[in-house]
C-alpha cells in the first residue's frame, strides 16, 4: 500500500524489493505452470514404461522360434509372426497413400496455385469436413460402400478386405497430406513465381518447374506424416479388414488381413481374461512397442525435414 | 499537329504484332492439369456426398420408425430394441473429462512454455516431447491407459471403468490443447507485452491481464477441435474395457457412480455394430453414425466461425 | 520459449563510416544539479555482440536529455537499461554499473517490477491497451494496490498528459479508437499515472504526424519541472528544441567481427553541443556531414 507521492531521498536496495505478496504469487504462480508444462514429459515417461515392462517380459519369455521361423498371427496359440502383422500394415499403408497422395497434393496445388480467394473460400471447408470425420465412420463406409461397390466388383473380393480398409484410410489421410503440402507451397516466396512468369513461362510450367521443386521437403514432409499416420489407423481395418484374433500369413490383400494396430485391437477385445498362454496378452505390448518405435521414427524425420525447410526461407 | 492514323504497312504490322502476342493463350496441357487438379478436390466433395448419402439413407428407417426408442434405449442383442443412450452417456462423460483435463493443464503448459521458460534445452526439450506426443497413435495411447489406469490405479478409476476412459482420452489430446493454445499465445503483438511490463506488471500480471485475454478465442477453438477428436476416437477405449455386448445397469446421465462402472460410447457402439453381421444392425449403425456426426460436426463448425471471428477481429 | 521484444531496429541497420576510438565522454558537470542516475562501465551484449561500450554518464533530476546519433549506435539499448527492459530479451547481458539515486540497479534484490513503477517509459510506436480510456491509465496504479480515488488519479494524469479536455465525455471508450496522437499522449498519461519519478520516451514522435509531434513536444516543456525525462530521438531539431542536456552517440566499426558497436562520443550543455560541440564527430554530424 502506497500513497501517490513517493519520498525521494536517497534510496536503499530494500526500497527497490517490491510488493512481497505480489512476488510471492509471482513464484507459485511459476510453479504450478511449469508442473503443467511437466505432465506432457510424465506421460512419454508412462507410455514407455508401459510398453517396456511387458514387452521386456515377452521378449525375453518368447520362443523366439515362434516369432522368426512361424507362419501366422495366432496369438492364443502362442505363435507370433509378426510379419504377417507387418505385411498388413503395408498393404493398407501402400493402397491408403496410392489414394491420399495424388488427391491430397492435387487439392493442396489448386487450393494453392489456382483457387480464386472466393473458391477458395467455400471448398477448403470440405477438406475441414473430411479432417473431422471420425476414423469408424470411414470403417463403415469400407464395408457399407467401398467394399461392395468397388473392390467387389473389380477384384473379386469378399465383403472384408485390406484393400477397401486402405481405400478407405486413405481418404481419411487427404486432408492430413493436403493441409501440410498446401502449406509448403504457399511458402514458396512469390518471388520465385514472379521470377518464372516474367521469363514469360506458362501457368502449368511455373508450378509445375519452380513451385513444386521449391516446395519439395515440405511435401515429402507431409507423405511421410501421412503414412505415420496411416501405420497407426486401427479403427478402419478393425473393422472393414475382417480382423478376427487369429490371421494366416497372407499376401494378397483382396483377402481378408490384419495389421498391427488391428492385431492389438482384437487382443484388447473379448474376454476379460486371455486364454492360452500368459504371453499371448504381453504380445499385445511387442506389437505395441514395435508400432511406436516405428511411427515416433517417422515423425522425428518428418519433423525433422519440415525444419530444413523453415530455415531455407 | 494531329496524330496520324498507321499507314497501311503500318496496320500489317500492327496485326502482326497482335498475332503475335494472342497465339498461346489456349493451352491444352495447362488447362488439362488444371482439371485434374480441380478433380482431385471433387473427389473429396464426392466422398463426403456419397458418405453422407449412404448414412442418411441406411439410417432414415430407423429414426422414422422409432427415433425416440433408439435415442433413449441401452444396448441389447437385437437390433430392433437397441439404442444408443447407454452409449451417449459415456461420450458426454469422456467429453467431461477432457474439458476438466485437458483444458487447464494445456493452457497451463502453452503459458509456461511461451511466457516463462527461459529460452534452453529445457523448454527445448518440452517442446519437441510434445510434438511426438502428438503423432503416437491412439491405440499407443490406449496402452498406457489400460497399463496405468485401468491396472495400476485400479483401486482410484474403478479398473476398466469410464474414468479411465476419460482420463486416458484428455492424455490423448492434451498434445492438441498445448500446441493450438501455443499458438494463439505466440500471435498476441509483443507491443502489448511491452506496454503493460513497462508499467510495472509482474509476469502474471501482463500474462493474466493482457496476454490471456487477447489469445482467449484461439485457445477455445482449439480445445473445442481437440473435444471433437476425443468424442470420435475409440481405439484406445477398446483397451480400456469398453463394453460391445450388453451393459447392465440403467444409471441416469447424471449419476455419478457410473464413472468407476464398465461403460460403452458411441464409437464402440458404431464400430460394434457395424461388424455384426446380423439383421437390421447396419441400419442402427448407420443411425449411431448420424448421432455422432451431428455432434462432431456441430463443434468443428463452432470452431471454425470462432476462429473466422477472431481472425477478423484482429485485422 | 518465453518471446520477448526482438533486439530494437536501430541496432540493425547501416551507419556511419570509421571512427577512430575516443575515451568515454564527460560526465555530468554542473555541481548544482542533483543526480538521478549514475552510468559508468557500461556495456550491454546481445549474445557475444558487444551493441554498446564503456557508456559513462550522469543524467540530472527534472532536466530532459537527449540521446541523438544515427542508427544502430546504441540509444535505445542504453535507454532501456534504465528500467531494465533488456531483461525481457533472452539474449541481453548488461555489464557496468547504472545506479539510481545511489542504489545499483542492477543488483540481485533489486525488483524490475519496482524499478519500473519509478521510471516509466513510452515507446516508439503508441502501444494502448485494448481497453477503455480510463482502464487503460488506471491500470498501473491498480496493480500497485494504489488506494484512493482512482477516479481523481486517472483525471490528473489525463489532464497532464494534455488529453483530458478531448476524452473527458468518452472515458469507456477503447483507447484503440484515438487517433495516433492522442494514443501516444493516452500512453505517456499511463505512464504518469504511476507517479514516476523519470519518464523514459523512445523516440515517442516518430510514428506521428508533424502536428501531433508539436503537441508532444509542448506537453515534455510542460512537465519538465515534475519529471527526469530522457528522450531517445532521430531527430536533432527536436533534441534542440526541447532539451536541456544532450548526449552525441556513434558507432565504430569492428575489424575483426566486421560488426558495428555503440559508444557515447561526449554529453554536454544542449546550447553548447549545437553551438560549439568539443568532438570532431558530434560536429560531422549535426552539421549533417554524415548521419
Amino acid at each position: 500500500m502506497t500513497d501517490l507521492s513517493i519520498q525521494r531521498p536517497q534510496l536503499q536496495v530494500a526500497d527497490l524489493r517490491g510488493d512481497p505478496r505480489r512476488m510471492r504469487t509471482e513464484a507459485i504462480v511459476r510453479g504450478v505452470l511449469l508442473a503443467a508444462a511437466l505432465v506432457s514429459v510424465a506421460i512419454s515417461g508412462g507410455i514407455v514404461w508401459s510398453l517396456a515392462r511387458e514387452t521386456y517380459a515377452f521378449v525375453t519369455q518368447v520362443d523366439w522360434s515362434r516369432v522368426l521361423f512361424a507362419e501366422g498371427w495366432y496369438p492364443r496359440q502362442g505363435v507370433y509372426d509378426i510379419r504377417t502383422l507387418i505385411v498388413g500394415s503395408i498393404w493398407v499403408t501402400v493402397i491408403a497413400m496410392l489414394v491420399a497422395g495424388p488427391i491430397g497434393l492435387g487439392s493442396a496445388i489448386y487450393l494453392s496455385e489456382y483457387a480464386s480467394p472466393g473458391v477458395r473460400k467455400t471448398l477448403k471447408p470440405t477438406l475441414e469436413v473430411l479432417a473431422g470425420i471420425p476414423s469408424v465412420v470411414l470403417g463403415f463406409f469400407a464395408i457399407s460402400v467401398i467394399s461392395p461397390d468397388i473392390v467387389e466388383p473389380l477384384f473379386g473380393a469378399g465383403l472384408f478386405n485390406l484393400v477397401a480398409a486402405g481405400i478407405a484410410v486413405g481418404i481419411l489421410s487427404i486432408p492430413l497430406v493436403a493441409s501440410v503440402s498446401e502449406d509448403a507451397l504457399r511458402s514458396v516466396p512469390l518471388a520465385l513465381r514472379e521470377a518464372s512468369y516474367g521469363m514469360g513461362a506458362k501457368k502449368l510450367t511455373t508450378v509445375t518447374r519452380v513451385v513444386i521443386p521449391a516446395a519439395i521437403s515440405g511435401l515429402v514432409a507431409a507423405f511421410i506424416l501421412a503414412v505415420s499416420r496411416a501405420i497407426g489407423e486401427t479403427m478402419v481395418v478393425f473393422i472393414a479388414g475382417g480382423a478376427a484374433g487369429n490371421q494366416a500369413f497372407e499376401v494378397n490383400p483382396t483377402h481378408p488381413g490384419l495389421t498391427m494396430t488391428a492385431a492389438m485391437a482384437t487382443q484388447a477385445q473379448g474376454t476379460d481374461q486371455v486364454v492360452g498362454e500368459a504371453l499371448t496378452f504381453q504380445s499385445l505390448y511387442f506389437v505395441g512397442a514395435v508400432l511406436f518405435v516405428v511411427t515416433l521414427a517417422l515423425n522425428l524425420l518428418a519433423n525433422r525435414v519440415v525444419r530444413r525447410v523453415r530455415e531455407a526461407y | 499537329m494531329a496524330l496520324t492514323t498507321i499507314g497501311a504497312g503500318g496496320e500489317a504490322a500492327a496485326s502482326a504484332v497482335r498475332a503475335q502476342l494472342t497465339t498461346g493463350r489456349f493451352d491444352p496441357k495447362g488447362t488439362a492439369f488444371k482439371v485434374l487438379l480441380l478433380a482431385s478436390l471433387a473427389v473429396s466433395i464426392g466422398v463426403l456426398a456419397v458418405l453422407f448419402l449412404d448414412v442418411g439413407t441406411s439410417a432414415a428407417p430407423v429414426f422414422q420408425t422409432r427415433a425416440e426408442s433408439f435415442l433413449s434405449g441401452g444396448l441389447r442383442t437385437s437390433a430392433d430394441a437397441a439404442g444408443v443412450f447407454q452409449a451417449l452417456r459415456g461420450t458426454v462423460w469422456i467429453g467431461v473429462f477432457v474439458i476438466v483435463l485437458a483444458f487447464p493443464i494445456g493452457v497451463a503448459s502453452a503459458v509456461y512454455l511461451e511466457e516463462y521458460a527461459p529460452a534452453g534445452r529445457l523448454a527445448r526439450f518440452i517442446d519437441v516431447n510434445i510434438r511426438n506426443l502428438a503423432g503416437v497413435p491412439s491405440i499407443v495411447y490406449g496402452i498406457l491407459g489400460l497399463t496405468i489406469f485401468v491396472q495400476q490405479l485400479s483401486g482410484l478409476t474403478g479398473g476398466r471403468s469410464l474414468m479411465a476412459a476419460g482420463i486416458t482420452l484428455a492424455i490423448l489430446v492434451l498434445p492438441i490443447v498445448i500446441i493450438t493454445a501455443a499458438e494463439a499465445i505466440r500471435a498476441v503483438p509483443s507491443t502489448l507485452r511491452e506496454a503493460a511490463y513497462g508499467v510495472g506488471a509482474t509476469r502474471w500480471e501482463v500474462t493474466r491481464g493482457q496476454v490471456l485475454p487477447y489469445a482467449m478465442p484461439g485457445i477455445i477453438t482449439g480445445t473445442v477441435l481437440a473435444l471433437a477428436r476425443a468424442i470420435g476416437e475409440a481405439a484406445p477405449l477398446l483397451l480400456c474395457g469398453a463394453v460391445t455386448g450388453l451393459l447392465p445397469g440403467k444409471q441416469g446421465l447424471l449419476d455419478l457412480s457410473q464413472l468407476s462402472d464398465r461403460f460403452t460410447a458411441l464409437p464402440i457402439v458404431i464400430a460394434d455394430w457395424s461388424r455384426t453381421p446380423r439383421a437390421g444392425f447396419d441400419e442402427i449403425a448407420a443411425a449411431a453414425i448420424v448421432v455422432m456426426l451431428a455432434i462432431v460436426l456441430a463443434m468443428n463448425t463452432i470452431a471454425i466461425l470462432l476462429r473466422t471471428r477472431f481472425e477478423k477481429r484482429r485485422t | 520459449m518465453a518471446p520477448d521484444t526482438e533486439i530494437p531496429a536501430d541496432l540493425t541497420e547501416e551507419t556511419a563510416p570509421d571512427l577512430s576510438p575516443l575515451a568515454h565522454a564527460e560526465p555530468a558537470d554542473s555541481p548544482d544539479r542533483e543526480v538521478v542516475f549514475e552510468v559508468s562501465d557500461l556495456n550491454v551484449y546481445y549474445g557475444d555482440f558487444r551493441a554498446v561500450r564503456d557508456v559513462e554518464i550522469g543524467i540530472g533530476q527534472k532536466e530532459i536529455t537527449a540521446f541523438i546519433g544515427p542508427s544502430g549506435c546504441g540509444k535505445t539499448t542504453v535507454l532501456r537499461c534504465f528500467n531494465r527492459m533488456n531483461d525481457l530479451i533472452d539474449v541481453a547481458r548488461v555489464e557496468g554499473s547504472i545506479t539510481y539515486h545511489g542504489v545499483d540497479l542492477y543488483d540481485r534484490d533489486v525488483n524490475p517490477v519496482e524499478v519500473r513503477r519509478r521510471i516509466g517509459m513510452v515507446f516508439q510506436k503508441p502501444n494502448p491497451f485494448p481497453k477503455s480510456i480510463y482502464d487503460n491509465v488506471a491500470y498501473g496504479p491498480k496493480i500497485a494496490g494504489v488506494k484512493g480515488n482512482m477516479d481523481e488519479i486517472v483525471e490528473r494524469a489525463l489532464r497532464s498528459a494534455a488529453l483530458w479536455d478531448e476524452v473527458k465525455d468518452r472515458l469507456k471508450a477503447s483507447g484503440m479508437s484515438l487517433s495516433g496522437g492522442q494514443q501516444q499522449r493516452l500512453c505517456i498519461a499511463r505512464a504518469i499515472a504511476n507517479d514516476p519519478e523519470v519518464l523514459l520516451m523512445d523516440e515517442p514522435c516518430s510514428a506521428l504526424d508533424p502536428i501531433a509531434t508539436a503537441r508532444i513536444e509542448d506537453l515534455m516543456q510542460e512537465i519538465k519541472d515534475k519529471y527526469t525525462i530522457i528522450i531517445v530521438t532521430h531527430n536533432m531539431q527536436q533534441a534542440a528544441r526541447v532539451s536541456d542536456r544532450t548526449a552525441f552517440f556513434t558507432t565504430e566499426v569492428n575489424a575483426q567481427s566486421d560488426t558495428r558497436t555503440g559508444l557515447l562520443v561526449e554529453c554536454d550543455s544542449t546550447d553548447k553541443m549545437f553551438s560549439n560541440p568539443g568532438d570532431e564527430r558530434t560536429e560531422n554530424y549535426i552539421t549533417g556531414r554524415f548521419g
